[in-house]
């Protein structure tokens, strides 16, 4: 505790910090939250935008905050939240609690289900070899984000919700509102969302039009409109929105950064192509060596006061996981800072956790799976065409991961 | 009509994302990193439903407690 800790009631309330602690340097996770998880587990921070928060850095205590049904979301839409972006989400499953956002989830929670997406493997493996095919036609050196990363969860992710996959350049580039924070004007944000929302409108009405057309978007219009206390006309078009955008993004980004991440690793990269079966423990190893997020973001609010990581929160106090820090945490990972892709215990935090744990985790998951495994055993020369230095990384956005990958195999 | 429902939690395939507890805390807890139903039969309610429907890995399975049919998860 610094000197100018104040003493509120029977609690210490640290100085904030400015929080992220760094510029994120590649996938590179800042020292301060290995000091924290040591010394002060409960740090309060000051993010760009909002208001001041207490962060957990520690496994246990991220639970908590994420899972304890003692915190939520829905405050937030009352409280000038901290946050990474100038603008502040006011809908969407994020800002919800059970119930009302267990009626949104259940909507969508039935078509991401393990065994749902288990039945989409042979086709995202179809489609994976078919770009890995159409990238080495093209020969080296070719880019792995442009052929192979973007491509793949876009078309997946368009072929489950029903949107045209010859679209897809128009709601990538709208779809970078979802996840900037300075990359764009806020104008550019508002405009790009406002066109998201208008594309979808217009394929929810073409599916009102076309009853005989079966896709996941077809089926949050039927729910949206055989009953409509469960679903407004606003949230249908944002949740599914909010499915194309946010879902693809995230994968799009995780691909280039995994290959990234096992390349900087060679020892771990012969091992799995020694042995392909290793590939879904790499891929949660994986989830929780990289550090997806540029810093925390969504913070729980206390309903009533806890006790957490030995800081009494008080109702109404705004608390931040870092879910980075989390997994890096040697009480539950041991020699946390090493990959290593035969972790048998890994519990990690990738996807969150609590109710709004990702609700495409397991497509993702799948994802992953097989853009590894089809890009470890198909080019078993695949390496870097230009110095690591030269790589370009993301700025400004709540996820890190390269710009652009030049490789050759 | 069923009068009475049976839970099941496959904790080898619960991952602990305290979903179900966050949906229907009346009916589901988490036991170390596990979820557990706080009882084995209870009344039906549509909230236990939306429990199962919403877990990710379907470690939950709803039945009528006098014939064992599957309630939920259902496609």
């Amino acid at each position: 505790m610094t000197e100018s800790a104040q003493t509120t009631g029977s609690r210490v309330v640290p100085p904030a910090r400015q929080y992220p602690f760094s510029v994120p340097d590649r996938l590179v996770v800042d020292p301060t939250y290995g000091e924290l998880r040591d010394n002060e587990p409960m740090t309060r921070v000051k993010l760009p935008y909002g208001e001041e928060a207490w962060l957990a850095s520690r496994y246990e205590d991220v639970r908590t905050v994420l899972g304890d049904v003692r915190f939520g979301r829905a405050p937030a839409v009352q409280r000038d939240e901290p946050r990474l972006t100038a603008r502040q989400q006011d809908s969407g499953m994020l800002t919800l609690d059970p119930p009302d956002h267990t009626r949104l989830r259940r909507l969508v929670a039935k078509a991401f289900t393990a065994r749902r997406v288990e039945a989409l493997r042979p086709r995202t493996q179809e489609i994976a070899d078919g770009l890995v095919d159409d990238m080495v036609r093209l020969g080296p050196p070719a880019d792995l984000v442009e052929h192979v990363a973007t491509p793949l969860p876009i078309q997946v992710i368009c072929e489950l919700l029903g949107v045209p996959y010859a679209d897809r350049d128009l709601f990538h580039t709208w779809s970078e509102a979802i996840v900037s924070t300075t990359s764009l004007p806020m104008e550019t944000i508002q405009e790009y969302l406002n066109n998201l929302w208008g594309y979808i409108g217009d394929l929810v009405s073409v599916r009102r039009r076309e009853p005989g057309i079966d896709d996941l978007l077809a089926a949050l219009v039927r729910a949206r409109d055989e009953n409509q206390d469960r679903l407004s006309e606003t949230e249908l078009v944002e949740l599914a929105g909010g499915l194309l955008a946010a879902g693809h993004e995230t994968t799009v980004t995780q691909i280039p950064n995994f290959v990234y991440v096992l390349l900087q690793n060679p020892d771990q990269l012969a091992r799995l192509r020694a042995d392909p079966s290793l590939v879904p423990a790499a891929v949660e190893e994986l989830l929780r060596y990289v550090p997806l997020g540029v810093g925390s973001s969504f913070a729980r609010y206390a309903k009533e006061d806890v006790e957490v990581g030995g800081v009494l929160v008080r109702a109404g106090e705004p608390v931040l996981g870092s879910l980075s820090s989390a997994n890096r945490d040697g009480t539950v990972f041991a020699d946390p800072d090493r990959l290593d892709l035969g972790r048998e215990q890994n519990p990690h935090l990738g996807f969150g956790h609590g109710v709004h744990h990702c609700v495409g985790a397991q497509l993702a998951r799948m994802e992953l799976q097989v853009a590894v495994a089809t890009l470890v055993t198909r080019l078993p020369g695949l390496r870097l065409a230009v110095p690591e230095a030269e790589l370009k990384w993301k700025r400004g956005m709540l996820v890190r991961g390269l710009l652009g990958m030049p490789v050759a195999w | 009509m069923s009068t009475a429902w049976r839970i099941g939690v496959d904790s080898r395939r619960c991952i602990g994302t305290s979903i179900c507890a966050g949906t229907a805390p009346e009916h589901f807890h988490l036991v170390g990193d596990r979820s557990a139903p706080l009882a084995d039969v209870v009344a039906p309610a549509d909230v236990i439903l939306d429990a199962a429907d919403s877990c990710p890995v379907e470690a939950i399975t709803v039945r009528d407690a006098a014939d064992e049919r599957l309630i939920a998860p259902q496609d």
